[in-house]
């Protein structure tokens, strides 16, 4: 399928570098794409497949390292740039204005001069979406449209600016099954007219079924350039997740083994995202106290809406979440905290105000607990306990500091001092680490065991699996909403490399840890 | 060398600088208007800014304009201190002045110590209940309030004058203007031979309550939370509806004393042209205050003394009295303007 190499590719990068400070995102990257070519870039979370193609477009300016477009080295230092080069990129983010139509919104990216003439315009792109096979009317107004219609419009206006090469960003993120399978037609159609395609994902199926060759990244390294039709989902989730386990330690001291009740219980979650699309399809996990249940899962299969649900934020719209037996399905986050739950949210900015106090943070959870009688704040109050936490959990502020100006390490500092603070028992930590360095990590990780020794039923989702695997007693993976499978890791001792590999390919849809056919997706 | 925009840390002397930046900035601004209208520079500036101050009368006079606008200021000030963009003081203080005219005519044969608290309480309930609707709309579907409190202010600012051309004209003089109220009904003068009245003393009350609530409550820490970080707030366990729905209230009650307070203090019958915009002053009042109650108070005399001096330079020396209404304006529009100082800095590099 692969064209004969004696044309130069549509485009070559060479020996790529980024770092972004301390963090290289691209090492030494070689990558490259020929007309008539689907090439997917797979590859974990953070392994570096966006900024690769933020270079291309001209968003980033690499370090080192050239790029060839049609065998000519060529610079890109702009998005412009990059069109004129005939590269076109459509993100998960799509650029358009809702309340213009179709023409309007591609004319937009190329208006010049006064008049408009949008009758002509109109012509034409009708003619440019039958020729691509891209069905979507140019008069419509795209607020009308549904998701997966205004992905075809932005890669309309793409091809609309004569491009040659055709970057999607994990493209079927935000598309129904159908859509997706739509989708991919548009991309046959696409080569067949010569276009090269770049396909970042991280879903292998996916992978397999509209792609040439995959070149899969890790941790900023292309890791293995492989083709397609000579791959298979099991090696392509092995590059993919299969890096040396490195500092891990499992856990010294064993769980309760007496089967006890437990304090936490999921039971049937099912749950609609903001897009109303299915995110949680039936979750089932039991945690008892003292326990670390880890999900693992790479991103977009459910965990930030999982940690919606515990936080109060998301009703489900079926199944159970009881703490200790008393449901709290219903309850907001005010019933959740009341339930017994600690809520570690992704985002530390949802958890804090930036521009209140560390204080006036610290109190906000519990505020009835520092209101004298006739609503009066006990602002002594709110600022000696803020001091206490402040000396006991070692963050680096004053009660009057505001929380904004703080590290990301402080600031979680702040959240956990809150939420730890009551002895929760249930703690729910949600990528409680992402953006943290070393010595935050350390103690983040550190409060997590505390809080296992002093009996919480503790809740770690988290899409690094290193973390996972460092702390949890059990590992629950989620694939596409629902637990996959559970593995031990003390069950796995003597062999690390293969519990990695397990999950691995759990993570991957590949295998369920029931020793069940995964369901998939239906595509049709 | 270039510039460079960063995001910088708000620092308590920028927010003092600012107001003071914004006026001078605007007196330059607006010279070449004064220019236009034929009038000396500083001949008009000393009209607008020092003839009032200039005798014990005119200072008086001062506090009488800003009564109402300390009153629309801490209403304006403690809605936007909760992210709340009330545009609707205009009329909220129409409804309040309606229902003051209206309460100080029909309550007869009681004492003003049971009259007045009774005209004041009716006022804010009937402003609260005009600012209801649009409180409804955003908590419940999220419908923009700047949107249905500034179209509403017509809706009132229409309803008072067909009152006032229908049932309400006055029987005696046949004037659009509502029958005067009793002089039980009519709120105490605080000065023997000047007009300053009750209401002066009661905005001032308002914006004690605005400081209380926001220093020293625990509401007005769910406030700032609201108006800071609402997706926040809410993982925090705040009910973020709960909060802007009295806000909202509290907010269009505080508007309508102002009218209460005109028609009761100073009129004593409600009038089609009873407010030139105090709602609308209210906000340049809360913005260039830095929503801050001592802010706002300072903010509110000095528009009462722009209006007062534009009405002398305008009787002395020709000027449009419009020019008042234009330095207000340009005001705000400084004062959002120059806002930004506080959240960024301007670097070379």
């Amino acid at each position: 399928m692969t064209q004969p190499t004696t044309t130069p590719p549509a485009v070559a990068m060479h020996g790529i570098t980024k770092r972004f400070g301390p963090l290289t995102a691209n090492a030494n990257v070689d990558f490259d794409v020929q007309s008539g070519e689907v090439h997917a870039l797979l590859g974990e979370n953070g392994a570096g497949k966006t900024t690769l193609t933020k270079i291309l477009y001209g968003l980033y300016q690499p370090d080192a390292g050239t790029i060839a477009i049609n065998g000519k080295l060529t610079p890109l230092r702009s998005p412009a740039d990059a069109i004129a080069q005939g590269i076109g990129m459509v993100t998960q983010h799509f650029s358009l204005v809702p309340t213009l139509t179709v023409a309007e919104n591609l004319l937009l990216s190329q208006a010049q001069g006064i008049t408009l003439d949008l009758r002509t315009a109109e012509a034409t792109i009708r003619e440019t979406a039958t020729r691509y096979g891209l069905q979507v009317d140019p008069a419509r107004l795209v607020q009308r449209l549904s998701v997966g219609e205004q992905q075809r419009v932005e890669i309309l206006k793409a091809l609309y600016q004569n491009c040659r090469v055709l970057i999607l960003d994990e493209p079927t993120a935000v598309l129904t099954p159908q859509e997706a399978e739509g989708l991919f037609m548009v991309l046959r159609g696409l080569i067949a007219q010569g276009l090269a395609v770049i396909f970042i994902s991280h879903k292998l199926n996916e992978v397999l079924a509209i792609s040439h060759r995959v070149t899969v990244l890790r941790a900023g390294k292309v890791v293995g350039e492989v083709k397609t039709a000579e791959t298979t989902q099991i090696d392509l989730a092995r590059l993919m997740v299969g890096r040396e386990v490195t500092g891990v330690q499992v856990s010294a001291t064993p769980p309760p083994t007496a089967p006890q009740r437990p304090v936490l219980e999921l039971q049937n979650i099912h749950v609609r995202n903001t897009q109303h699309l299915p995110a949680l399809r039936g979750i089932n996990l039991r945690i008892q106290a003292g326990e670390i249940v880890g999900l693992a899962g790479v991103a977009g299969n459910g965990q930030p809406e999982l940690g919606e649900v515990l936080s109060g934020l998301r009703t489900p719209t079926q199944g159970e979440v009881r703490v200790n037996g008393i449901d709290v399905t219903k309850a907001d986050p005010v019933g959740m905290t009341r339930a017994g739950i600690g809520r570690i949210p992704e985002d530390r900015l949802k958890g804090v105000v930036a521009d209140l106090t560390v204080a006036e943070n610290i109190a906000l959870e519990s505020l009835a607990e520092f209101t004298k009688a006739g609503g009066q704040l006990d602002q002594k109050l709110v600022r000696q306990h803020a001091q206490s936490l402040i000396d006991a959990f070692e963050i680096k502020a004053t009660p009057g500091t505001r929380t904004g100006s703080l590290s990301g390490g402080n600031m979680q500092k702040v959240i956990l001092a809150r939420v730890l603070s009551r002895n929760p028992q249930v703690v729910v930590a949600a990528q409680p680490t992402r953006g943290l360095d070393v010595g935050a990590i350390q103690y983040v990780h550190e409060q997590l065991l505390t809080q296992r020794a002093r009996g919480a039923a503790i809740l770690l989702i988290s899409e690094d699996l290193d973390e996972v695997l460092a702390l949890a007693d059990r590992v629950a993976v989620i694939y596409e909403g629902a637990i996959v499978g559970e593995v031990k890791p003390s069950d796995f001792r003597d062999d690390p490399a293969n519990l990695k590999q397990q999950i691995g390919l759990m993570m991957a849809g590949a295998v369920s840890g029931f020793g069940e056919q995964i369901e998939r997706r239906e595509s049709a | 060398m270039q510039l460079r925009v960063e995001r910088r840390e708000a620092s308590a002397w920028i927010s003092i600088l600012i107001p003071l930046l914004a006026i001078g900035i605007t007196l330059i601004l607006v010279a070449g208007l004064v220019w236009l209208s034929g009038a000396g520079l500083w001949e008009t500036y000393y009209y607008f800014f020092i003839k009032p101050l200039s005798s014990r009368a005119s200072v008086i006079e001062v506090l009488v304009k800003a009564t109402p606008l300390l009153f629309t200021g801490a209403a304006v000030a403690f809605a936007f201190y909760s992210g709340y963009w009330n545009i609707g003081a205009e009329g909220q203080l129409y409804a309040g002045a309606a229902a003051a005219a209206w309460l100080g005519v029909v309550l007869k044969g009681l004492p003003p110590v049971v009259i007045i608290p009774l005209i004041m309480l009716g006022s804010a309930l009937a402003a609260a209940l005009w600012a209801l609707p649009p409180a409804w709309l955003k908590t419940r579907l999220n419908v923009d309030e700047v949107v249905t409190t500034l179209l509403l202010n017509s809706v009132m600012i229409f309803f008072v004058s067909s009152l006032l051309n229908g049932p309400w004209r006055d029987p005696v003089t046949n004037w659009p203007q509502s029958p005067t109220l009793e002089a039980a009904s009519r709120l105490p003068r605080l000065l023997a031979g000047t007009r300053l009245h009750l209401g002066f003393l009661l905005a001032i009350v308002a914006l004690i309550f605005f400081w209380w609530i926001t220093a020293r409550a625990s509401f007005g820490l769910r406030m700032r939370a609201v108006g800071r970080g609402r997706e926040a707030a809410r993982f925090m366990g705040v009910h973020v509806n709960q909060v802007v729905f009295r806000v909202a209230l509290i907010s269009g009650a505080v508007a309508g004393l102002a009218g209460a307070s005109e028609v009761a203090g100073l009129h004593y019958h409600l009038i089609e042209a009873l407010s030139p915009g105090y709602g609308y002053s209210g906000i340049v009042a809360a913005t260039l205050g830095s929503l801050h109650p001592i802010g706002v108070a300072l903010a509110a005399i000095f528009i009462g003394l722009i209006s007062t001096g534009s009405q002398t330079a305008s009787r002395a020396l020709g000027v449009p009295s419009f020019l008042g209404d234009v330095v207000q304006a340009v005001l705000l529009l400084v004062t959002l303007a120059l806002l930004l100082l506080r959240t960024y800095r301007v670097r070379m590099i």
